[in-house]
C-alpha cells in the first residue's frame, strides 16, 4: 500500500495495540485531535480513551506517568508534541527512563517510547525546528531511533515498541507527508541498531539519517555526474549506532563526510569522525568532512537556508573532500 | 474520617494526645499483637537508623538521610498497605522499609554505595531508591493508572517531603492524578525543613494539604508524631483509592531530628530551643505510654525487642560488608536489555585494564 510517512505510523501504532493490549498511547492532543499531525488519528475511535490518553499539558507527568507504567508491565508511547518541547521532560528521560534498569539491577525497567516530532525546513515558530539528537546520544540507557523513510518508519517503530528499552523516537516533521512509498500491509520489524545503505559508491561515505537523506540523494546524483561515486548510509539508529557498517563502508571509500542539521559542535557526527579516527586512520585517502547545522539557535523562517544544511552544501562537501 | 479534617481551618487529624492516650472516637481497631508491632517496628527503625550513623562516621557507609523522628510517619503508614500495594519511597524511608519487609541489609548496602542494596527482591512491591526531589511522583501516578488498567484492586503510596511539593513535577502529578483520579496516595512528610530551607519558604499556603483542593480531591493535615494517626489515615485513603475514588494527599507533620544528611550541620539554621520542644513529641515515648497505659508494655517486652533489633542490625551489618562489590561486568549488563557492541568493547577493554594493574 502507498503510505505516507505519517500513515505508515499510525499503522504500526495501529497494529501493535491490536496485537498487544498493554500497548497504550499517551500525550497532548493524541486521542479526539488525533495527534496534531495525525499520526494517532482514529485511536481513540478504535482503542478507547484508557488505551489512547489525552492528558494535562504536562511533558514531565507524560514521560513520568510512562515510566510508572512501563515498570508496571504496559508499553506506553508517549507522544512529546514537538521535540522543543522535550526539556520539560528531560529529567524524568535522564535521570529515571534511562537509569532505571540499572538503578534497580533489572527488577526495573522502563520498555516506552517516547515519540516527538523534530527537525527545521518546515518555516515552523521558534521551537519547533530543534534537532537535538546528540542530547539523548549521551545518555547511556537510552536507545535514539530517526527513520527517513515511510517503509522504515513503520518498522523501526514496531521495533521500538517491541523494545525492552527506553527509546527516544524521533520523526522528521519534514518527511511527513514529503512523499509515499510501498509499505507491507502486515507487521514487520525493522532492526534497532542497523544502519542502511541508501546508495552503493566507492569514492566517499555520507553518513546521515532522517530529514537530512533526500538532500544527500540529490547532492550525490550531483557529484555522479562528475564521476564520484558517494556511498550513503542512513543510520536509522543513533543510538547504539552502527559502528561497524560505517567502518566498513568508510575502509571501502576511504572518505567519509558526515551530514547532521544538528549544530556542529558536540553532535553525533563528532562522535563519528572520532570513531573512525580511532579506528581506520590510516585507511582515509582524505581529511573527514561534517556538513551540520550551525552552532546557533535555529532561525525562524526569513533565515532558515543561513541553518539547515541542503544539497549545494552537501555538495560543496564532497568536492571538498574529494579535493583534499 | 479523613473529610471530619479541613486544612483549610487548620484542622489536623491527631488520635495519640502528647500523653498517649488515644481519642476513643477515632482509635483504630489493631489487636495487642499489632499495637506491639508497630511499637517494635518503631524502635527497630531508630536503633537501625542510630548503627547508620555510627558506621557512617567510622567511615563504613557513605552519606545517607537519617530517619529520626520520623518512626511513626513511615512505620505508622506502612503498616497500612497491603502486600498487593506498591510504594514510591523517597530518601528518607527507613521506616517504611523496615515496615514492609525489606532485608535491613539491602538498606545498608545502598548507602554504602552499591546498586546491589536497591535492587528490591522479588515480591516486595517497593520501587527502587531515587534521589532527584519529587521525580517519582509521575511515576507512581503512572504505575496506579497501569494498575487501574490491568483491573488490580490495588493501590500506590508516594512518600515525598516537604521541599518536593516546591517542584514542578509535585504539580503534575498531583494533577495527573486528579484528572485520571488514579489509585494514589500521596504521603508528604512534613518535616519542616528541606535542608535549610524552613517550609515557610517553600509555601505561602497554611498547610501542604490544603493543596489537594486545587488538585480536586483530598487532603488531610496528620499529625506524624502519632502513629495510630497515620495508619488510620492511610489505611482509609488506601482503601479509598482501591475501591475507584481516587488519591488523596496526606500532610504528615513532623520534625526532622536530625540534620538534613550526614553531610550536613542544621545548628546552621535552627535554634536549639526548637529542637527540644519537638523532641518532647517523641513518637517512640508517645506509643510507649499508649501501650503501657493498655497494659501491653513492660520492661521485658521492652529489652525483648530492643535484643532482637540488635541482632537484627548486627546480622545486617554484617550481611552488608561481608558482600563483595558488584563485579563491573554489573554495570555493563544492566544498562540496555542486551549489551550492545560497543558496551562490550568498553567492559573488555576495562577488564583488560583491571588484569593490568593487577599485575
Amino acid at each position: 500500500m502507498m503510505l505516507n510517512m505519517v500513515q505508515a505510523l499510525n499503522q504500526a501504532l495501529r497494529q501493535e495495540m491490536e496485537k498487544d493490549p498493554k500497548v497504550v498511547l499517551l500525550g497532548e492532543d493524541v486521542g479526539v485531535d488525533g495527534g496534531v499531525f495525525r499520526v494517532t488519528e482514529g485511536l481513540l475511535e478504535k482503542f478507547g480513551p484508557q488505551r489512547v490518553i489525552d492528558t494535562p499539558l504536562a511533558e514531565s507527568a507524560i514521560v513520568g506517568a510512562s515510566i510508572g507504567m512501563a515498570a508496571a508491565g504496559l508499553r506506553p508511547v508517549a507522544e512529546i508534541q514537538f521535540m522543543g518541547f522535550i526539556y520539560a521532560a528531560f529529567d524524568q528521560v535522564v535521570s529515571h527512563a534511562a537509569r532505571l534498569r540499572n538503578r534497580s539491577r533489572g527488577r526495573y525497567t522502563a520498555p516506552l517510547v517516547i515519540r516527538t516530532p523534530y527537525g527545521a525546513g518546515v518555516k515552523a515558530l521558534e521551537h519547533h525546528s530543534e534537532s537535538t539528537e546528540a542530547l539523548f546520544c549521551q545518555i547511556p540507557g537510552l536507545k535514539v531511533v530517526v527513520p527517513s523513510t515511510p517503509y522504515d518508519a513503520k518498522g523501526l517503530l514496531t521495533a521500538s515498541i517491541l523494545d525492552g528499552d527506553p527509546v527516544i523516537f524521533l520523526e522528521p516533521t519534514k518527511l511527513y507527508r514529503a512523499g509515499r512509498q510501498d509499505v507491507p500491509e502486515e507487521s514487520y520489524a525493522v532492526p534497532l541498531g542497523q544502519a542502511k545503505i541508501v546508495r552503493e559508491g566507492d569514492d566517499i561515505t555520507i553518513v546521515a539519517w532522517g530529514a537530512m537523506i533526500p538532500p544527500c540523494q540529490k547532492a550525490a546524483e550531483s557529484v555522479e555526474n562528475g564521476g564520484v561515486f558517494p556511498e550513503i548510509l542512513d543510520l536509522r539508529t543513533l543510538s547504539p549506532w552502527d559502528r561497524g557498517a560505517v567502518l566498513q563502508s568508510v575502509k571501502k571509500t576511504g572518505r567519509l563526510l558526515v551530514v547532521h542539521e544538528a549544530p556542529r559542535t558536540c553532535g553525533l557526527g563528532a562522535e563519528i569522525a572520532a570513531h573512525i579516527a580511532e579506528k581506520a586512520i590510516y585507511d582515509l585517502k582524505a581529511p573527514v568532512g561534517r556538513v551540520t547545522g550551525q552552532d546557533i539557535t535555529v532561525p525562524y523562517s526569513k533565515g532558515e537556508e543561513y541553518y539547515y544544511p541542503g544539497p549545494e552544501r552537501i555538495i560543496r562537501g564532497i568536492k571538498k573532500i574529494m579535493e583534499s | 474520617m479523613i473529610e471530619q479534617f479541613d486544612p483549610i481551618k487548620g484542622e489536623r487529624l491527631q488520635i495519640l494526645s502528647e500523653a498517649g492516650s488515644a481519642d476513643p472516637k477515632l482509635e483504630p481497631t489493631l489487636s495487642g499483637g499489632e499495637l506491639k508491632k508497630i511499637y517494635s517496628l518503631m524502635v527497630t527503625t531508630r536503633a537501625a537508623d542510630i548503627k547508620a550513623l555510627r558506621l557512617q562516621r567510622q567511615g563504613r557507609l557513605g552519606t545517607f538521610a537519617q530517619s529520626l523522628g520520623h518512626e511513626a510517619c513511615q512505620v505508622g503508614s506502612a503498616m497500612a498497605v497491603d502486600r498487593k500495594d506498591w510504594v514510591f519511597p523517597y530518601f528518607r524511608d527507613l521506616g517504611t522499609f523496615i515496615t514492609l519487609g525489606l532485608p535491613l541489609k539491602n538498606y545498608y548496602l545502598l548507602w554504602m554505595g552499591s546498586e546491589d542494596g536497591n535492587r528490591i527482591p522479588d515480591g516486595l512491591n517497593i520501587f527502587s531508591v531515587t534521589v532527584p526531589v519529587a521525580t517519582q511522583l509521575p511515576q507512581a501516578v503512572g504505575f496506579a493508572m497501569a494498575l487501574r488498567y490491568r483491573g488490580e484492586s490495588a493501590a500506590v503510596v508516594a512518600y515525598f517531603g516537604d521541599g518536593a511539593t516546591s517542584e514542578g513535577d509535585f504539580n503534575e502529578a498531583l494533577n495527573f492524578a486528579g484528572v485520571f483520579r488514579a489509585p494514589v496516595v500521596f504521603i508528604c512528610v512534613n518535616n519542616q525543613y528541606a535542608i535549610s530551607t524552613p517550609v515557610s519558604k517553600q509555601t505561602a499556603a497554611r498547610t501542604i494539604a490544603q493543596k489537594a483542593v486545587a488538585y480536586g480531591f483530598s487532603g488531610v493535615q496528620v499529625d506524624g508524631n502519632d502513629a495510630l494517626a497515620m495508619y488510620a489515615a492511610t489505611r482509609e485513603a488506601l482503601e479509598k483509592a482501591r475501591s475507584g475514588g481516587g488519591p488523596t494527599l496526606i500532610e504528615a507533620f513532623t520534625y526532622r531530628m536530625s540534620d538534613h544528611t550526614t553531610s550536613d550541620d542544621a545548628s546552621r539554621y535552627r535554634t536549639k530551643l526548637e529542637v527540644e520542644e519537638w523532641s518532647k513529641k517523641d513518637p517512640i515515648e508517645r506509643f510507649r505510654a499508649y501501650l503501657n497505659g493498655k497494659g501491653l508494655w513492660d520492661e521485658p517486652f521492652e529489652s525483648r525487642i530492643n535484643q532482637e533489633a540488635e541482632d537484627l542490625i548486627n546480622r545486617a551489618v554484617e550481611e552488608a560488608e561481608s558482600t563483595p562489590p558488584p563485579p563491573p561486568e554489573d554495570y555493563f549488563v544492566h544498562t540496555y536489555k542486551d549489551i550492545p557492541s560497543q558496551l562490550k568493547d568498553e567492559l573488555a577493554d576495562l577488564q583488560d585494564f583491571l588484569k593490568e594493574g593487577s599485575r
